[in-house]
Order: C-alpha cells, then sequence, then structure tokens
C-alpha cells in the first residue's frame, strides 16, 4: 500500500510525504520539529494548543501544522517574525497561568512546557496578576493525580481515555481560563489504562503515585525492556534511581503496543523490591526453613531429586512452572529436566491452557494483523482483563478501523459493544457453534440471525480472518476451545493469535517446558535423535501434563517436584486436586522469588532474579523474541532460574558451559529448530524482535533504531532509542542518526518510518550460527498441528442448573497485584454472578447467599444479578483473595453445573 | 427629513400586537402563502431566481451570502440538514428574541423554503435557552403548522416532508459559533471544531449542514412574495434589503428598528431612537455586537451609511446589527472592560490563546479602569491583543479556532485608537496620587 507521494518545502528544504498527511507528522518523519502540546501521533489532532502555528503561502492566518494536510508544492515557514511571535504568545500565554513551582514538579527536567518554553518561548513574563487556584493535586483514580494549576489543557489525557482507552471518565469541566480537566461526581477515573495519561501529558499536572517525589529526571537509568505482566510483551523503558526500579514507561513499538500499557504492567515492578521477597536460599532443617549458601542448598536439592530419580526412576520427577521466566530460563530448565533428568513430566501450563501442539501448530497471525483483518473472532477469555494491551488494539480495530469484531465469548465484556456478532455458546458449544460460524462464512448464509449478522460482516472483505484463541473459562476442558480451533482451521483464511496469559507461556511451550516436546517446537519423538546428540539424552516417552502430574501425585508417583515460579494451589484451576497432589509429594524445591501457598512446604527454597534484575529474551503471544533489559542488582543473592538450572545439572554431572545468558540464547539459536539464527546479536540489534520461525519473518526484521531518543515520556518513545546497556555491544547494526533542525533545547522526536529494511546479507551475517557445533543429524521438523480431536461429549444443559464460567480479572490475588503497593487494593472481591431472571428464579436477592451444589460438592456463595452474564450460566471470578472459583471446579467434568438453593 | 422604519421582517409583530404570534393570526396576515408557492416551484428557482437575485446575505454576524452559502452543499449527498442559529447572545443584540417570540411563524414558513430549496428534510432551531417563552411559543407554533399541514409530511400536498427539533441551549454564548452549536446539538462539550471540513460538506452528525440566522430565515418568504430582484433593490449596493438594528445605550428610545439598509447611523439614533439622553452627544458607539470594533461620536462616523461593505473603511461590522450608544458620562475604560469579562466568561477554553488570552485582558482592563493601572499596560494589551489577532485588523486574522478570541481584542484595540491619550493622562495622574 504506497500512499501517493506530494512534495513540499519546509523553510527551504524540500521534502515529500504521503498525501493527505498532515503537517506536523510530515515535518517530523523529515526530521523537522514543530513545537507542539496537544498532538499526539497516535491520537486524533483537536488544534487546541495552537504551538504548531506554521504560515503557508498563499493561506491566510496561520494555521496549526496538525490539522493542516500537505499538498503538492506547499511552502512553508517556521522561521519567519510572525510565525515566532504566535509560537512566544501561545507559551506566554500557557505560562500566566502556570504555577511555575519545577522545583517541585515530578516533571521538572523532563517537562514539555520547559523545554519549549527554553526553545521557542519568552524568557520572562510581562503577566503580574493573580494566577488561577485550584487545590492541589486531586487524585482522580486510586494512582492518578491531577493537579489542576499545572495544567495547560491540551486534551491528551481526555482524548487518551474517550479514543484509546475507551474510558470516558475524565473530561473538560468549566469554561475559559478556569477549564478544568476533572472526572464526573463519583464517578472516579477507573481504567485499566490509567497510567498512559501521566505518560502522555506535557505538564506535570498527572502524576503517579509509585513515582511521586522518588527521582529527578536526570538521576534516572534507563534500559529499554519488555514487559512481563501478561503475554502480550509490551516494550517500554524501565528506570531506576539508586538500584531502585521507580519508573516504567511505554515504548511506542507499532506491531506491539504502540506506546500503551496497562496500570499492571505499568505499576506492577514495585514487587521486585517487595519486603516479603525471598531473597537468600532456604533448606528445611528441622521443620523450619533457614538460610544456607547457595552452593548447600543446590546440593540439597540435587540430591533430594537424584533420591527420587534413584529409587523411583526419571518418572517420579516433575516441573510444573516456567511460564514466567524467559527464553533462556525455560531452555536450560528443559534441558535439565528432559535432557538430564530424562524426565517429560513438565509443564509451563497449570491446567488452565491449551494443549502445546494447538498453540505451536496452529497457523499464526500477529497482533498487527488485527488492524487489517477480515474479522475478528474472539474465542477468549476478557482481553481487557487478561491482555489488556491487546484488548487496546482489537477495540481500535473494530471501534475505529472497521474490522468485524464476532464474538463467541461465554459472557458479556469489554469489546462487547464494539462487536458486529454476539454468538455467545454456552460453555461445551463452542465447537459446534464454530463449525456453524465457519460453515456460514462459506455460504454466506444462515439460520441463527447472529452467525447470519458475523457471516454478512466478512463477506465482501479480504483479508484473513484472526482468531483470538485462548481459555474463555477455567471452568470448563480446554477439548471445546480446542474444538472450536479446530473446526476453524479449516478454513485457510484463518489465522491464530493465542491469548495465554503467562508473561512468557509462548516461550517455555516454544522451548520444552511441556510434555511431549523438545525446544525449537518440535514434538520428542521427531527431535528425538537431534537433542539425543546435542545433549546426550532425552525422555523415553510422553510424560504428565499438570493435571497428570498432581494426579499421579495423589497416586503415590511423583516423588520430587520443582514449583519453578508456579502456584497450583492458586492457578489450577481444581485446587483439591492440586492440594491432594502436593500433599502427596515428598520432596519439593521452589524455585521462585515468594513464598506462596503452594510452595510454603517446600524442602529447599531457591531465589530467583526477577524482571527488572535479569536480562535475556521473551517470545510474546504472537512468537515474537524480544530482549529484556537488567536494570537494577538482584535482590540479595538471588540467581537467574537458568543458572540454577545449569547449576543442579553440574551437580548431574553435565556440565552445560555456559557462562552469561547470551549464551543461552546462542545456544537455542543454534539447537531450537524454530529458533534457527535468532542469535543474540539478531535481538540486541533488531529494534522490533524477531519473529519465530525467522524464516517466515525475515521481512519484518529491522535494524534500524526509530528516529532520535526523545525527551521520555511526553512524545512517543522511540523503539531502540534508550540506551540498554547491557547489550550495548551487541548493537552492531547501523543506527540511523535522524537530523533535526529545530532548537536547541529540545530533543528531536523522529519519525517510526519503515526504518531500514536490512539486506540479506546483513541478516545472514547476524543470524549465523556455530554450524560446527550443530548434530551432525538432520534438522527436526517445527512441527503443524493436524487439527485431530478428541470431539468432546457435549453435555446437554441441564434445565434446572446453571453452566459456570470462571475468568479472571486483571487485579487477582497473584504476586503482581498483591506486593505492589499501587494494585494491591485494585483486586475486586468473589461473587457468583447469575443473570437477574436466574437470580430471581432462584429466589434471593443482590448479596443473597447460596448454597451451590455441583459434581464436587456443595459450598455456600453470594450471589448477584448481573446483565452480563447470560440466563443459563453463572460467572465467577478466578484466583481472587478468598473463597475462589478453583473450589468448586473439577478438572475431570467437561463443564460444570451448579444447582443454586436459596438459603434466605 | 427624519426617516421611518421599513417594516418587511417586523410588519406582522408590528401589526398585530395581540396575536401576530397565533396562528390566527399569522394566518390572517399572509403566513404560509408563499409556502404554498414555493413548493410549486424547482429548488434551483428558488436559491437562483429568487434568493441569489435578492442579494440577500446572513443576519446573524459574518454577513455571507446565503445564496452561496446554500450552493457549498454537495450535489447528491444526502441526507442534510438544516440548522436555524437561534441562540443569539451577542451582548445587545435582541432581534432573534423578538422574531421568535412574537413571530414564529414567519420564522416556520420561512425553514420550510429554505428547506425545500435546499432539499433536506429534518431541520433543527438551536434555541437560546434563556428564551423562555420563545421556546413555548415556538413550539406551540409547530405544533399548530404541523396540525394544519405546513409541516410534517407530504406538506400541503406537495411531497415534500419535513420536520423540525427545537434544541435548547445551556447558556453559552460560543454556542451560537456555528460549528459548536453543531457539536453543541450532537451532545458534546460546546466547541468550535477545526476548519476544513466545512459544515456544508460534514456539518451535524458529519452530514452536509446549512446553518442559517433566524433573521435570514424570517426574510425568506418576504424574497419570494416580492420576488428576489425586486428585495434586492431595496437598499445600497451589495447590502440589500433591510435589517433590524438593536439600538440600545443612552438613546432615548431603544430598541429593534427595521431600516433599509444604508441609512446612517445618525438617522438611526437621531430619528428613530430619538437621540442621546438628556440632550447629549455620541462619546462612541459600539456597532455589530460586542465583537466589533468601535466607532466614536465624530460626524465622518456618524454619517457612515448602514453598508456592511461601507463600515469596512472605519475597521468595524454591522455584525449581528447591533448598535450601542455610550455618551459622554461613560468610560470606555469600563465597557472595555465589562465586554473583556464577557469574553473571558464565555470563551471555552478549548484553544490556548482565547483562553489564556481573554483572561488576561479582563484583569488588566480590571485594574485600568479601577485606578491600578500602569503606563505600559494599553501597548502590552495591544501586544496581547496580537498574539490573539496578528496584526489587529478588521476583519480578524486569528491565532485561534474561532472568532471569540479576537472579538475579544476589538475593545482593546478601539482604545487604543480612540481614547489613547485619555488613559496615558488618567495613568500618569494615578501614579502622581499613589506617589
Amino acid at each position: 500500500m504506497s500512499a501517493e507521494l506530494v512534495t513540499l518545502t519546509i523553510d527551504g528544504k524540500e521534502i515529500t510525504a504521503p498525501k493527505g498527511s498532515m503537517l506536523i507528522q510530515a515535518a517530523q518523519d523529515a526530521g523537522i520539529f514543530i513545537p507542539r502540546f496537544c498532538w499526539h501521533e497516535r491520537m486524533k489532532a483537536v488544534g487546541m494548543c495552537r504551538m504548531c502555528l506554521v504560515e503557508v503561502e498563499g493561506v491566510r492566518g496561520l494555521p496549526p501544522a496538525c490539522t493542516t494536510p500537505v499538498a503538492e508544492g506547499m511552502v512553508v515557514h517556521l522561521q519567519k517574525d510572525n510565525v515566532q511571535k504566535a509560537q512566544d504568545g501561545v507559551l506566554e500565554f500557557l505560562l500566566i497561568n502556570h504555577p511555575l513551582d519545577c522545583p517541585v514538579c515530578d516533571r521538572g527536567g523532563e517537562c514539555p512546557l520547559q523545554d519549549q518554553t527554553v526553545a521557542f518561548g519568552p524568557g520572562e513574563s510581562r503577566f503580574v496578576e493573580e494566577k488561577r487556584h485550584f487545590v492541589k493535586p486531586i487524585e482522580i483514580s486510586p494512582n492518578v493525580l491531577l493537579d489542576r494549576e499545572r495544567c495547560i489543557q491540551c486534551a491528551r489525557c481526555t482524548r487518551f481515555a474517550d479514543e484509546i482507552a475507551g474510558d470516558p471518565l475524565i473530561t473538560f469541566v468549566a469554561r475559559g481560563d478556569r477549564t478544568e480537566v476533572n472526572t464526573f461526581p463519583d464517578d472516579p477515573f477507573i481504567s485499566y489504562f490509567s497510567g498512559n495519561v501521566v505518560q502522555i501529558c506535557p505538564v506535570g499536572a498527572l502524576t503517579a503515585k509509585p513515582y511521586r517525589f522518588r527521582a529527578r529526571p536526570w538521576d534516572l537509568q534507563t534500559s529499554e525492556t519488555t514487559c512481563q505482566s501478561c503475554s502480550v510483551g509490551c516494550r517500554g523503558a524501565v528506570q531506576s534511581s539508586s538500584n531502585r526500579l521507580v519508573r516504567f514507561l511505554g515504548v511506542d513499538v507499532e506491531p506491539v503496543n504502540q506506546g500503551w500499557l496497562c496500570d499492571k504492567g505499568r505499576f506492577g515492578f514495585e514487587f521486585v523490591h517487595a519486603p516479603e521477597r525471598v531473597r537468600e536460599p532456604l533448606v528445611r532443617v528441622g521443620g523450619d526453613m533457614t538460610e544456607q549458601s547457595w552452593p548447600q542448598a543446590l546440593e540439597v536439592a540435587a540430591e533430594g531429586i537424584r533420591k527420587a530419580i534413584d529409587l523411583h526412576g526419571p518418572g517420579a520427577v516433575a516441573v510444573i512452572g516456567g511460564a514466567r521466566g524467559s527464553n533462556e530460563d525455560a531452555y536450560v530448565w528443559a534441558r535439565f529436566a528432559k535432557g538430564v533428568l530424562r524426565t517429560d513430566n513438565v509443564d509451563a501450563q497449570l491446567g488452565d491452557g491449551l494443549p502445546p501442539e494447538v498453540v505451536n501448530g496452529l497457523p499464526e497471525a500477529m497482533i498487527s494483523d488485527c488492524d487489517d483483518a477480515a474479522a475478528i473472532v474472539l474465542l477468549a477469555p476478557d482481553l481487557k482483563e487478561e491482555l489488556p494491551v491487546l484488548y487496546l488494539r482489537v477495540r481500535r480495530a473494530a471501534a475505529e478501523l472497521g474490522v468485524p469484531l464476532i464474538d463467541l465469548s461465554p459472557r458479556d465484556h469489554g469489546l462487547t459493544k464494539h462487536a458486529t456478532a454476539n454468538l455467545r455458546p454456552i460453555p461445551g458449544e463452542q465447537g459446534r457453534v464454530a463449525e456453524k460460524l465457519l460453515a456460514a462464512i462459506n455460504s454466506g448464509t444462515s439460520s441463527d440471525p447472529q452467525i447470519r449478522a458475523a457471516a454478512q460482516a466478512v463477506s465482501g472483505r479480504d483479508g484473513n480472518i484472526v482468531v483470538i484463541l485462548g481459555r474463555p473459562s477455567m471452568a470448563e476442558s480446554a477439548d471445546h476451545t480446542v474444538a472450536a480451533a479446530a473446526a476453524l482451521a479449516a478454513s485457510p483464511r484463518v489465522r491464530f493469535l493465542s491469548a495465554l496469559r503467562r508473561s512468557n507461556v509462548r516461550g517455555a511451550l516454544d522451548l520444552g517446558l511441556s510434555p511431549g516436546t523438545l525446544p525449537g517446537r518440535v514434538t520428542l519423538d521427531a527431535g528425538r535423535a537431534w537433542f539425543d546428540a546435542a545433549w546426550g539424552g532425552t525422555p523415553e516417552a510422553r510424560g504428565l501434563d499438570t493435571a497428570g502430574i498432581l494426579q499421579a501425585a495423589k497416586a503415590g508417583k511423583i516423588h520430587a517436584l520443582v514449583l519453578l515460579g508456579a502456584d497450583p494451589l492458586a492457578d489450577f484451576p481444581d485446587r483439591k486436586l492440586a492440594r491432594e497432589g502436593l500433599d502427596a509429594i515428598s520432596f519439593v524445591v521452589a524455585v521462585d522469588a515468594f513464598g506462596n501457598e503452594s510452595n510454603r512446604r517446600c524442602d529447599v527454597f531457591l531465589p530467583v532474579t526477577l524482571w527488572g534484575e535479569k536480562g535475556g529474551s521473551t517470545t510474546n503471544l504472537e512468537g515474537r523474541i524480544q530482549r529484556m533489559g537488567r536494570r537494577v542488582s538482584p535482590e540479595g543473592t538471588a540467581m537467574d532460574d537458568w543458572r540454577i538450572a545449569a547449576e543442579l545439572a553440574f551437580r548431574f554431572g553435565v556440565d552445560f558451559d555456559l557462562e552469561t545468558v547470551d549464551e543461552v540464547t546462542d545456544e537455542i539459536a543454534r539447537l531450537a529448530p524454530a529458533h534457527l539464527g535468532v542469535t543474540s546479536r539478531l535481538l540486541g540489534a533488531a529494534r522490533d524482535g524477531a519473529v519465530v520461525p525467522l524464516a517466515d519473518h525475515r521481512d519484518a526484521l529491522v535494524f534500524s533504531s526509530a528516529g532520535v531518543a526523545s525527551e521520555f515520556g511526553w512524545e512517543p518513545i522511540r523503539p531502540g532509542t534508550v540506551p540498554d546497556e547491557a547489550f550495548a555491544a551487541a548493537q552492531t547494526a547501523n543506527v540511523v542518526e535522524a537530523s533535526g533542525t529545530g532548537s536547541a533545547g529540545v530533543t528531536q522526536p523522529g519519525g517510526q518510518g519503515p526504518g531500514e529494511a536490512p539486506s540479506d546479507e546483513e541478516i545472514d551475517e547476524i543470524t549465523a550460527v556455530d554450524e560446527s557445533a550443530v548434530p551432525d543429524v538432520p534438522r527436526p521438523e517445527v512441527l503443524v498441528w493436524d487439527r485431530a480431536v478428541t470431539s468432546p461429549p457435549a453435555p446437554p444443559p441441564d434445565g434446572y442448573a446453571l453452566r459456570l464460567v470462571a475468568g479472571r480479572k486483571l487485579y487477582d490475588a497473584g504476586r503482581v497485584t498483591t506486593s505492589s503497593p499501587a494494585l494491591a487494593n485494585l483486586a475486586p472481591s468473589d461473587v457468583l454472578l447469575v443473570h437477574p431472571s436466574d437470580r430471581d428464579r432462584i429466589g434471593v436477592t443482590d448479596g443473597g447467599s447460596v448454597r451451590v451444589i455441583t459434581a464436587r460438592g456443595t459450598t455456600v456463595l453470594a450471589v448477584r444479578g448481573d446483565d452480563h452474564t447470560p440466563s443459563g450460566t453463572a460467572f465467577m471470578i478466578f484466583d481472587q483473595p478468598g473463597e475462589g472459583a478453583a473450589e468448586i471446579i473439577d478438572i475431570n467434568q467437561s463443564v460444570m453445573d451448579l444447582r443454586l438453593e436459596s438459603l434466605s | 427629513m427624519p426617516i421611518t422604519e421599513t417594516r418587511i421582517v417586523t410588519k406582522r409583530l408590528r401589526d398585530r400586537p395581540d396575536d401576530s404570534w397565533t396562528i390566527e393570526g399569522a394566518l390572517a396576515s399572509g403566513a404560509y402563502d408563499v409556502l404554498r408557492t414555493a413548493l410549486t416551484m424547482t429548488p434551483e428557482a428558488i436559491q437562483d431566481e429568487q434568493v441569489k437575485a435578492s442579494g440577500l446575505r446572513g443576519r446573524g454576524g459574518a454577513g455571507f451570502a446565503t445564496a452561496t452559502k446554500w450552493s457549498f452543499l454537495p450535489k447528491d449527498s444526502f441526507p442534510r440538514y438544516l440548522v436555524i442559529n437561534a441562540d443569539e447572545g451577542e451582548p445587545s443584540t435582541f432581534k432573534d428574541h423578538m422574531l421568535i417570540e412574537r413571530d414564529p411563524h414567519q420564522l416556520l414558513e420561512g425553514i420550510a423554503i429554505a428547506s425545500f430549496a435546499v432539499q433536506c428534510n429534518l431541520a433543527f432551531v438551536y434555541l437560546r435557552g434563556e428564551f423562555a417563552l420563545g421556546y413555548d411559543r415556538l413550539t406551540a407554533a409547530i405544533d399548530e403548522a404541523r396540525n394544519r399541514g405546513f409541516l410534517g409530511n407530504n406538506i400541503l400536498g406537495s411531497g415534500f416532508d419535513l420536520d423540525i427539533i427545537v434544541h435548547r441551549g445551556a447558556g453559552a454564548y460560543i454556542c451560537g459559533e456555528e460549528t459548536a452549536l453543531l457539536e453543541s446539538l450532537e451532545g458534546q462539550r460546546g466547541m468550535p471544531r477545526i476548519r476544513p471540513p466545512f459544515p456544508a460538506v460534514a456539518g451535524l452528525y458529519a452530514k452536509p449542514t446549512v446553518v442559517n440566522n433566524v433573521e435570514t430565515v424570517s426574510t425568506l418568504p418576504h424574497i419570494l412574495r416580492m420576488g428576489g430582484e425586486e428585495y434586492g433593490k431595496l437598499g445600497v449596493n451589495k447590502s440589500t434589503g433591510t435589517r433590524i438594528f438593536s439600538l440600545s445605550g443612552l438613546v432615548n428610545r431603544p430598541g429593534n428598528y427595521e431600516v433599509e439598509l444604508g441609512v446612517t447611523f445618525r438617522q438611526l439614533i437621531d430619528d428613530l431612537g430619538g437621540g442621546v439622553r438628556n440632550g447629549g452627544k455620541v462619546k462612541f458607539m459600539i456597532p455589530g455586537g460586542a465583537s466589533s470594533q468601535w466607532l466614536t461620536g465624530s460626524d465622518e462616523h456618524l454619517d457612515c451609511p448602514l453598508d456592511m461593505d461601507a463600515v469596512g473603511q472605519f475597521g468595524v461590522m454591522l455584525g449581528s446589527g447591533a448598535v450601542m450608544v455610550y455618551d459622554d458620562t461613560v468610560d470606555p475604560v469600563l465597557v472595555a472592560w465589562r465586554l473583556a469579562k464577557f469574553f473571558a466568561h464565555e470563551s471555552c477554553g478549548k484553544c490556548t490563546p482565547c483562553r489564556e488570552g481573554t483572561g488576561w485582558i479582563e484583569k488588566v482592563l480590571y485594574r485600568m479602569s479601577h485606578g491600578l493601572g500602569r503606563a505600559d499596560d494599553l501597548d502590552m494589551l495591544l501586544d496581547v491583543g496580537d498574539n490573539i489577532s496578528p496584526g489587529l485588523n478588521a476583519p480578524f486574522s486569528q491565532t485561534t479556532i474561532c472568532p471569540l478570541g479576537p472579538s475579544a481584542v476589538s475593545a482593546v484595540v478601539s482604545l487604543n485608537k480612540y481614547f489613547r491619550d485619555e488613559i496615558l493622562a488618567r495613568v500618569a495622574t494615578a501614579t502622581e496620587v499613589s506617589a
């Protein structure tokens, strides 16, 4: 899609730009900075601040560059006296009511108002009147404070809330110079995206509680990194002061997060420094956990595992977890478990995911494919709750870009109002509905009005159908989702975007932390010869997943368990089974940073480094591998997960010979078939990361940084412009310096153009692996899912029962939330939601208690009527503080039917 | 010889002071007769042979040719809307107020003709919220007109459908600016839109929209009745027809006067307004509403004809047809401050120069009018004004989105133009006293 180009001149410099683009953007892309406050390239222009006024020959007055489209032959002047006087005037106006409390303002030192005043504004003010006064900061949300005196009414925050987040909860109030941004009475700015308004505020009006008064910008050290609070993999810049993480900002990566972060990602870093973190290795001595040295603790761990293998064989050992580490962690743990211990009882998922052959073997979509898809099909949990920034992307596609949204979710959620068709299958029916949907898309018609609406919306649209595939509910078997995926995958137009939640679940599944697989998206059978040669051994047969491990443990067959950052009692859908299984295991090694309910009874606790303390790479839900930045030194003596695996392997007589995380990355690039060529050098140079398998995504590699670093925080931060000290040496590729022509004092944001596409030779050079160190057998084939499904029994709904849907909320009982003060109080409490008609039929009022009878047993819960839960189903939040859905879910049931009896 | 009013648009309400707003009174004086004829014509004929030929220019302030405005509607783009700007909020302007309260059927007939001419089937009246009686009478008139087939489906058997929605404003002057009006009508905060796109292309609900003033539309039945060319013979030069002038201030008989364009300020003030009170003389006057620059009581100014273009030689405009008259008992700085206070209060806050500049001007003028002026205040105000309205010319150039900000500068420019020495002398005295 190449837009028509026009040629124009700005201050005598000839530039070209796509016809119809706005002058301010065209100038920026050409390296010419036009000052601005209200204009933000990710939002619609409003022309309010008047900072970007320019002279255009032949046009009366001074039009704003942000709302003036470029035209052929246009002659623009920025340096003429009239333009400069207007800029000077606008800045003077902005400052007359500004409190100038820069010395106590968090923005001081990185403030666009300061910077642009120095560059374009008057030296002093002629204003001698009383300034406008407001009560100093008011809390507009639990984490965001608003100082209305500092506000310059640019509407960036209000537009973000409305246009981007879809939470229009802040708005202008009053008029003239009394205009203020505020919330509606009794309706605070409760948004999962509230932190973004702080980042894009061009003054210090909006500040975030976790960062207020913590640091001055010039004291901050910054590393570009990848967020790890979910699997979207948003790019960000993590900042520290005095070796403590203090702030996390979104970096504008076009294919992933376009600059936005959710609040969980933005404020979740606080848990890294939480006091309850385990900082030294612990070993159980006489019933109590006591601090021990690393060599002692590792020896105890190795000894316990060795004993289990010696007595019961490799199948007596299991590893649960690993989806929250880096790719390097996952790979080395897979190598240790499968290559050294030879157990295949390894699972990074906790019964809440999808089979690895489905996730890794389906034709894949990219996040950016949502923008121009023929349709987006939601076969996933509530994206707003689980993958918030993906929610923003899908919302924009549906609300702004006209992409039809077809919803197969079990109940209403954040995207419902944007959906073209709401099919609402009840749990267990997804496969059947998906078959009907596909048939309707192929034939163009259906007897079901919603399915017909969906088919009609797709007809006539080109391109692929993007299916966002996850687990819509914890209270049903994954088989139903798999069946629906298999049905949809019959169409060659359908591509899948996995919507599994845990940050590096894709990396863990890719790199062998699941039963029956080996690193690089190969099956155990296909990869055996290769990895036998490379590693010296592999498991004999396919092992157990987490549910199988817990069942085997309950039967006395698992004797040693490694909990790799996992808490089955919180995350496994069936808490009874988790409890019984864990209780039956005699030796447990916890590899974690925090104690939790599951690892409380471990024998050895090996403390690990966390995000911000470790490097390496991570894989997001679309298979994009991006770097993580190491910003602070670890708390205590915490060690990287991968290094712990290597240390343990050493105690089993195997030396992995891995010294640095880059060496691990390079071993993955050499040995994991899907990851061939994804070297540490490539990851250091690739601005937007690298998507695996690389051979299919070479065209998308960009090596140049996108323009020159802008001041953090107010203009979109360009990827590749943040110094990443740990990997500076890896930046071998050409970093293009854009040359700005603006005035001194303002750093020039460059455009996020296509960047410099590297040549084939450059890619070949940077992706080269040491072929002398690879096994002398054919490289195994990357798996493709055969769509074989065991058609799940779809029990007919029982007219007296409600079918349970269990979904997550963004803020839950997990560690990131509970150990980050900014988030800890945001978790909602749990209650059973049913349609008001069902509530009335049962005969209770909101908040009333019901006896809940399930196949599992009986419990008592509070009930509330909820229009968003379809009649015939009941919704419960999973993993909340208190009695959770996990207590009533039986993993052996295909679906969970609840009988409710009023207790009142 | 003293002039008299030329009552065309105000004829019915003057002739029938007791029932001009009722359907009976209106029908007894010929209401809707012209509509019947209009519906037998082609829309093109009304636009070209009648309205264009009449030379009718908008009576809301800008004075833009009505037929030309209509011609900007893109061909074949439907639906399209007619919006009547009845948010008359310009200080000292009170003509639409009278037309709505006392002759709503004339307005409705005009709306029907305009709608037929531009081929729209839904019209809106954005009514100033404070017009309580006007609202009652207008909505009652709509009901009556609908009952008698002048509105609704198949009007007078012509096959033409039209309905009218009356929306009451909530007290914001800015909503008289046409794009802010459209925002408000859509349920948004009333703030002007960036142009382009212009309302004719993408206006209400992003559809082609014509926004016309009450008096403009009320004139249409008379143009069709008299014939466009005949109407065009009234008035002077390119200011054809009659206009209602809202005469206020220190005159003996303030009020609305409909005169043929081309009479002079002196004739309006002396012949119709009864001259300045207490036999005084005009010290200065503000034509065109609060937004215009001022004139003085000089012969040159008083003898200037009420011609939309001729007044431009003195940097003023006829605007919304107001004339405020002051004698030498009035402090011009105090008047300027009061006007500035109005603009500062009514600035919508959208764009920086107006939001901050109007407040600043108000604060400085307050000081100046209360004995706390400084020697360089006036020059500073001029420079501040220049940052809102570069060049300080009329018609405005502006760094703002809409003309509200530059309007606030007019008084400052006028103070400097006519009273600079007086003001500087006063500051010098004040300084002496305080020293």
